[in-house]
């Protein structure tokens, strides 16, 4: 069974009299353990194929199968609890809660769950230790760089051990250095065992994954994998 | 999420906008601490005004007659203390004198012509000597008992039986010292001189009867004392409020009646402030679900639930409103010495008055927050991650 599987997925907004296809039939099928770039210029429709594997909105119309469960008829509550448990979130803008320091970041996914309080502080602090961050556990965001705020993002994605990582253009907002540092961590994980989706504009930077998939005007357009030999 | 770790995280967000949380719950303590104060001046000067009434006998009648024709004679009551529930009875007449003692002399001071069983009726106590009796009456005799506050003043002494005391220049002669009866608001108890009654009359030039005190034989049948005073009296005037009978009971009840009004009223008032800081609650955290959009964003995607983030702001509301209730409630409590000179009564501020006070608050948390929260929680994940 795949781990991920779209059938003709379609995204209709209707702008006034006009309706916009923002997906427009998708069809994808993502294994465990792939490492998949979805790349195509703004406004291809690859933010709404984000928010739909990452269960942040539902289709129009369509299927979508995550771990066996048909996400697109989840209610509210239940879609929640997806997030929480199969989704980890790594955001171009880092989106940490600017109140909390780096260990209070990583612990919420955790809270969510309804963890108690000692074993969710070992989880938190077991996955900032994952992204070499354990020094800075106090600091608030505020006092970290772009490249370590985004490595606390990855650790709260991280957390709660979700079956899909979901990366939306994770250096964008980084300088090249801590971009390439990002990107490495990135494809660690992956190699690792982890199963990653990255959504970006930069072909350079969807190199790196194993499959790359073009998204133009709601479609996918093309879908390659790399050879075995990287 | 468990709902501890919501009131802990909700705490911690409002410890994070302190000078916020102050202002607006600066609202909630001006009107809780208004509402606690005023309704705790009128629960205080109604329980003063009880205690006062309850001080008379919780037994005694009050017959006043008003019908002019009904013409009652000392027999006649004697009647009324023959019916059944009916302790004892006498006849009142009274006015203001200038009393004196030689030299020494006081002004207005009342006068009161009863007969023997007003001792009874009144429960009063004596410190030496007797009281009033009948035969008193009957022979009309220059006789006095007096309050020891008028024995103080005229004698200087409690030692007064056997001594005279003038009454607008007629002599009586001291028989008995009442036991002191303390002061109420409007007069002291312990100023009076009490002389038979058929004496009185004379002195005041007085024989229509107006005013009867009477005691029921215990609290239980005080009704059905009334209503045979009532009918008894139906002889002598059959005129509409010819007559009134009226109970400790029947005037507490009517007193409580205007108290409440009027605590209500208070209550009211001051409720209208509590309604301001409300709203500004409602409005302070409208502006701050406003400003945490992306951050209710960012909740929603790594797992919160819709009611993870409603309960999220309504305890917010709550923990404000609440906290602003405790403060209000304090400052009254505090400040009720004050209050108390300003409102002329003393004032205590009652534990069910603060308990409704601060569930109160609470109400006002829930019921101005709720708005706010149901919004945050209902803004779509996307949206809300897109704000800037």
């Amino acid at each position: 069974m795949s781990l991920i599987e779209i059938k003709d997925m379609y995204k209709i907004y209707e702008m006034g009299s006009d309706k916009v296809h923002a997906l427009d039939g998708v069809n994808l099928t993502i294994e465990e353990k792939e490492f998949v770039a979805i790349i195509g210029p703004s406004g291809s429709g690859k933010s709404t194929l984000m928010n739909m594997i990452g269960c942040l909105d539902t289709p129009t119309s369509g299927k979508y199968l995550l771990d066996s469960e048909d996400i697109s008829k989840f209610s509210d509550r239940r879609l929640a609890k997806v997030r929480n448990k199969k989704i980890g979130f790594i955001f171009q803008q880092f989106n940490l809660l600017k109140k909390m320091t780096a260990l209070g970041n990583v612990e919420r996914p955790v809270l969510y769950t309804g963890c108690r309080r000692q074993e969710r502080r070992q989880q938190a602090k077991e996955a900032l230790d994952m992204v070499g961050l354990t020094d800075r556990m106090g600091h608030k965001p505020n006092e970290l760089s772009g490249g370590q705020q985004q490595r606390v993002a990855i650790a709260r994605a991280l957390v709660n051990n979700p079956p899909v990582l979901l990366a939306d253009e994770p250096t964008g907002n980084l300088d090249s250095k801590s971009g390439d540092e990002i990107m490495k961590m990135i494809t660690d994980l992956h190699e690792a065992g982890n199963t990653v989706i990255l959504i970006t504009h930069d072909s350079g930077i969807a190199e790196k994954a194993d499959r790359v998939l073009h998204l133009s005007d709601g479609k996918i357009v093309s879908d390659t994998r790399k050879g075995s030999g990287i | 999420m468990r709902i501890y770790e919501t009131v802990i995280s909700a705490f911690s967000a409002v410890w994070a906008h302190k000078v916020r949380s102050i202002l607006t719950m600066l609202g909630i303590i001006i009107g809780i601490f208004a509402v606690t104060a005023l309704i705790s001046v009128g629960q205080s000067s109604n329980a003063a005004v009880t205690e006062q009434i309850e001080g008379l006998g919780s037994n005694l009648l009050t017959i006043s007659i008003r019908d002019s024709r009904a013409n009652l004679d000392t027999d006649d009551i004697e009647g009324i203390g023959n019916l059944s529930g009916v302790a004892a009875v006498s006849p009142y007449v009274s006015s203001t004198y200038t009393v004196k003692n030689g030299n020494n002399s006081m002004e207005d001071i009342s006068v009161a012509g009863v007969k023997a069983d007003y001792q009874d009726i009144r429960e009063y106590g004596l410190l030496s000597g007797r009281f009033i009796t009948d035969r008193d009456s009957e022979k009309r005799l220059k006789v006095a008992v007096i309050g020891v506050d008028v024995a103080v003043e005229l004698y200087n002494s409690y030692d007064v039986v056997g001594e005279t005391i003038s009454i607008d220049g007629i002599k009586y002669e001291i028989v008995g010292l009442l036991e002191e009866q303390g002061d109420d608001e409007t007069e002291s108890g312990d100023e009076i001189v009490l002389i038979p009654f058929v004496t009185a009359q004379r002195l005041m030039e007085n024989t229509t009867i107006s005013t009867i005190y009477a005691s029921a034989s215990s609290s239980d049948i005080v009704e059905a004392a009334v209503a045979n005073i009532e009918n008894y009296l139906l002889q002598y005037s059959s005129e509409d409020n010819g007559f009134t009978v009226t109970s400790q009971e029947s005037i507490l009840e009517s007193l409580d009646e205007v108290t409440a009004t009027q605590t209500a009223m208070l209550g009211g008032i001051a409720g209208i402030s509590l309604l301001v800081g409300g709203i500004g609650i409602m409005n302070i955290m409208l502006v701050s679900v406003m400003e945490r959009t992306r951050e209710i964003g960012v909740e929603k995607a790594i797992g919160a639930t819709r009611r993870d983030i409603l309960l999220q702001f309504l305890f917010e509301a709550i923990i404000v409103s609440g906290i602003g209730g405790l403060i209000g409630i304090m400052l009254a409590q505090f400040g009720s010495g004050f209050v108390g000179t300003l409102a002329g009564t003393e004032v205590t501020v009652q534990s069910g008055v603060m308990l409704m006070a601060f569930a109160f608050s609470v109400v006002i948390g829930v019921g101005f927050g709720i708005y706010p929260a149901i919004k945050a929680s209902k803004l779509n994940p996307i949206d809300a991650l897109r704000y800037e």
